[in-house]
């Protein structure tokens, strides 16, 4: 049987891993190469990165830093932030990188999925969508972000990941930027609405604070993995802590 | 000396590292005349069957693979370095592919959420030396949107359940190939790519 992924999230920024609590107070939390065979040691089932440099230079230095990584470590490796063009994705799987990826860029330039995924493959292309509940709504509605969570885009996060996997995305990382640094628990009507309304794998993202929380992301929000941060960062819970729990109540983990 | 086909796509890098990892040295290969020359011969996958195909009919090393299979050599696959042994794929609108091991290749289909990614189970149906040290239903991860069917099913070498069992290794002869990453899966990886490599150069039978 197909396992549920847990997967570590490490935030870089100019070669340093830092954690934001709803994107801004960042704290250093170490060496991405490290922390990357850290994680993949304890038994984390993939790893994603996040390049939350504004510069090139930092940028440059992310290639680097997923070069170093996939000499060491022999797992799945996703890296986002900061991609903009095709060859912004090449050169990041020619590094060493599996997944890429595209959020800002895939809602200025949707065109980007399909040309990414008809030049590298489906599963290279992961799609990160940032969303925020829409207040007042009847329906429960949430938005689209951009840049970072600071950009509202009008679109519905649904409608919007239906047509990336129409496009060619093989993935969708959703982040509920509500729940995102508050360690209070996924926003799992958000993950169910999509992971049912689209057919490739979904992982949430953003509230972690329990192995409960995830437990709830993959049972009630129906998530085909689940991303965390801050509650593996801070030594709050081991992977192995997690997965144990997880099991106990019936999902299946790699063990 | 490992021998790796570029054929301008797919994830090189992480089954150099793999290899290098353990400690062999490797060389990417790109024309038919470098393919014979191999002493152990591992075709990487990622990307679309059919495009991978058409490159390597434009480079000459399909026949050249052909030839090297016959010649009961040691060859690992891997994903769609897998698929692409058999007759034919569903993906990229149906395209003929190596007829090394007859079948198809189907895509997934039953309600299920395509690509099956992730790390699943692979029960082994044969016991080969490449299986060694590892134990059987060990879980290894996978990528992939359609999945091999061979019609003699005395080569399946390993079997995952995504919705039904699925064919996910092919054992025949010195022909050796995994649906699933083992670059990908973590120490057990790294241990078949060791198992294969030490069968291929006769350091265990």
């Amino acid at each position: 049987m197909l396992t549920k992924r847990i997967i570590p999230c490490l935030d870089v920024k100019a070669g340093r891993v830092v954690k934001g609590k709803s994107f801004v107070d960042l704290r250093d939390a170490g060496d991405p190469v490290e922390l990357a065979d850290f994680y993949y040691r304890e038994g984390a089932d993939e790893l994603v990165f996040l390049d939350i440099s504004a510069s090139s230079e930092g940028r440059a230095t992310m290639v680097e830093v997923v070069e170093r990584i996939s000499e060491k470590v022999f797992m799945p490796l996703t890296v986002g932030g900061g991609l903009r063009t095709i060859d912004n994705i090449r050169r990041m799987l020619l590094a060493g990188a599996d997944k890429t990826s595209l959020n800002t860029a895939a809602v200025q330039n949707p065109h980007i999925i399909s040309e990414g995924a008809d030049k590298f493959g489906s599963q290279c292309i992961v799609v990160a969508i940032d969303a925020r509940r829409v207040p007042g709504s009847k329906q429960p509605r949430w938005e689209v972000y951009t840049h970072g969570g600071q950009k509202p885009t009008e679109l519905d996060a649904v409608e919007w990941a239906k047509k990336a996997v129409s496009l060619g995305a093989g993935e969708i990382l959703l982040t509920s930027m509500d729940a995102d640094g508050h360690q209070s628990g996924y926003d799992n009507e958000l993950t169910r609405t999509i992971s049912e309304a689209v057919n490739v794998p979904v992982i949430a993202s953003g509230g972690a604070g329990t192995p409960q929380d995830l437990y709830n992301a993959l049972l009630i929000g129906k998530a085909d993995a689940v991303l965390a941060a801050s509650i593996l960062h801070y030594n709050n819970y081991t992977i192995k802590d997690i997965k144990e729990y997880l099991s106990q109540k019936g999902i299946p983990v790699r063990k | 000396m490992i021998t790796i086909i570029d054929y301008g796509a797919g994830n090189i890098r992480s089954v150099l590292n793999a290899v290098a990892r353990l400690g062999y040295t490797t060389k990417l290969v790109s024309t038919p005349q470098e393919v014979d020359e191999a002493e152990v011969l591992i075709l990487p996958g990622v990307g679309a069957a059919g495009h991978i195909m058409e490159s390597l009919k434009a480079s000459k090393l399909d026949n050249a693979i052909r030839k090297y299979i016959a010649e009961n050599r040691y060859f690992l696959g891997i994903c769609i370095g897998m698929q692409i042994l058999l007759g034919e794929t569903e993906e990229n609108g149906g395209k003929d592919c190596l007829n090394i091991v007859p079948g198809v290749v189907r895509k997934f289909n039953g309600g299920l959420k395509v690509p099956h990614m992730g790390w699943n189970q692979v029960k082994q149906r044969k016991s080969h030396p490449v299986f060694n040290g590892i134990p059987d239903e060990t879980d290894f991860y996978f990528v992939h949107s359609y999945y091999a069917e061979p019609e003699d099913k005395t080569v399946i070498a390993g079997e995952t359940i995504y919705g039904k069992p699925f064919c996910s290794a092919i054992i025949r002869d010195n022909m050796i190939a995994t649906q699933f990453h083992p670059e990908k899966s973590g120490e057990p990886g790294l241990k078949i790519y060791d198992n294969f490599v030490k069968l291929a150069t006769g350091k265990i039978l």
